[in-house]
């Protein structure tokens, strides 16, 4: 396939592995944020093609891995209610809530389905007027503009049995939360591409400033990834610090102003649990005053109920193992490695997952497990 | 989530209210949103996530990426 093939190639890629043996000198660390970028560098095994001095720091880029659980909860709570349709992309629907997940969910009679586009929430909310039709909306920037859509179109055809359980993350200030633990030390970092493309990277230069960390604007193929590695060691190296640009093909310095305009106008910003992580301030989006007849939080009184204790008494309040042997926290900020888990790949797998890292595509937990795991188990 | 691929846009259309586009992905044709860029032409190559286009591809830049990897073979 066009603009992808070219980036895959074997020879091409050992030609930017030996340049980066060439010009590493000294120990790095750097951080590649998104989760597409971690299973890129797992899948071709580019860690093997590296020099042992440059260690990679997997992001918390997932944003299954980090949708916090009460989000979970509150969307097996919904779509437990009469004349409810709830409808996700397929990763969420095996993520672990604190007693079920969405997939046993459906097993048991809910009506949930899955999709792969926002626009297929609306043709069901259109084919079902009878029905509430509640899109549980999560993402980074990146899938932003598109679940924002989902509400500007609702409104266009005037549906009012269409909603959003609204949960999206924003990256810069997850980067600055780790950036700031001196532990893990990150001494550059690969930024999200495709998250870039919707952003642009201006919004990276206030964090380079105070923290004096060089970054590359990274695709996804591995011809991509080791192309910058070799520019981010290269300044390591000569003790340049800014931002650069692999991924020119897709990413402009000021994003897509269309899509960002679409933004603005659907969400407000505000501070955000991320799972395993925490609180981290000003870095979540939720619906805004505006748009508020389709936030399923106000539609469905979300904040005046006891979610746990609704949902608990269905499930003999059982609540699931994950506290206590999962790490999907300590992984998400690379303070440790999927392969550091007692649980990775004996009691967590990806039929019978801890957590959400061992659920989604983009998780580094699945990650390590599909393509690594014969070399540590 | 952030997973996106490039198609090529072989038609465009206006369907109720949405610019659409049927783009194509190595001959597999596929219904995409345009209207994050609106602007893009038949024969433009997007990058696709979630069935929105999200951005239209540089074929320069493309292309320029292309020449500094044949340059790396070159000299390795």
């Amino acid at each position: 396939m066009k603009y992808l093939d070219e980036y895959r190639d074997s020879a091409t890629i050992k030609a930017i592995s030996d340049k980066i043996f060439g010009i590493a000198a000294k120990d790095w660390k750097i951080m590649e944020v998104c989760g597409g970028q971690t299973h890129t560098i797992l899948k071709y095994s580019l860690e093997e093609l590296l020099p042992q001095k440059i260690t990679l720091i997997h992001g918390p880029g997932c944003p299954v891995c980090v949708t916090p659980v009460e989000m979970l909860d509150k969307a097996v709570y919904l779509s437990g209610l009469k004349d409810v349709i709830l409808v996700s992309y397929g990763d969420m629907l095996r993520v672990p809530g604190t007693f079920t997940d969405l997939l046993s969910c459906k097993a048991n009679g809910s009506d949930i389905r899955m999709l792969y586009s926002p626009l297929q929430a609306i043709k069901i909310a259109k084919e079902n007027k009878n029905k509430k039709v509640i899109f549980f909306g999560v993402g980074f920037e990146t899938t932003a503009p598109a679940n924002a859509l989902s509400i500007i179109m609702a409104k266009k055809e005037n549906l009012k049995n269409f909603y959003m359980l609204c949960s999206h993350v924003t990256i810069p200030s997850a980067i600055e939360l780790l950036l700031s633990n001196k532990s893990t030390a990150i001494q550059g970092l690969l930024l999200p591409g495709h998250v870039c493309t919707v952003m642009g990277y201006e919004e990276y230069y206030p964090l380079l400033e105070k923290y004096k960390v060089p970054a590359v604007v990274t695709g996804f193929e591995p011809g991509d990834i080791l192309s910058g590695i070799y520019l981010l060691i290269k300044q390591l190296e000569e003790g340049t610090c800014k931002i650069e640009n692999q991924y020119k093909r897709t990413v402009h310095k000021d994003g897509n102003r269309h899509a960002k305009a679409i933004i603005d106008e659907i969400y407000v910003r505000g501070d955000q649990i991320w799972r395993g992580i925490g609180n981290i301030n000003n870095s979540g989006l939720k619906i805004n005053e505006k748009y508020s007849e389709f936030d399923a939080e106000i539609a469905f009184g979300l904040g005046e109920i006891n979610i746990n204790e609704k949902i608990g008494l269905k499930y003999n309040n059982k609540i699931l193992d994950e506290s206590t042997l999962c790490i999907a926290g300590e992984v998400l900020q690379g303070i440790s490695k999927p392969i550091d888990c007692p649980a990775f790949a004996s009691c967590c797998t990806p039929e019978y997952p801890l957590g959400a890292p061992m659920v989604s595509s983009e998780g580094a937990c699945a990650a390590y497990y599909m393509y690594v795991k014969k070399k540590y188990c | 989530m952030c997973l996106a691929i490039p198609g090529k846009i072989i038609s465009k259309e206006e369907k109720d209210n949405i610019l659409m586009a049927k783009v194509s992905f190595g001959g597999a044709i596929r219904e995409v949103c345009m209207d994050l860029v609106p602007e893009a032409n038949i024969g433009n190559y997007v990058i696709v996530h979630v069935g929105y286009a999200l951005n239209i591809i540089d074929e320069d830049e493309a292309e320029k990426t292309l020449e500094i990897f044949d340059e790396l073979l070159s000299y390795s």
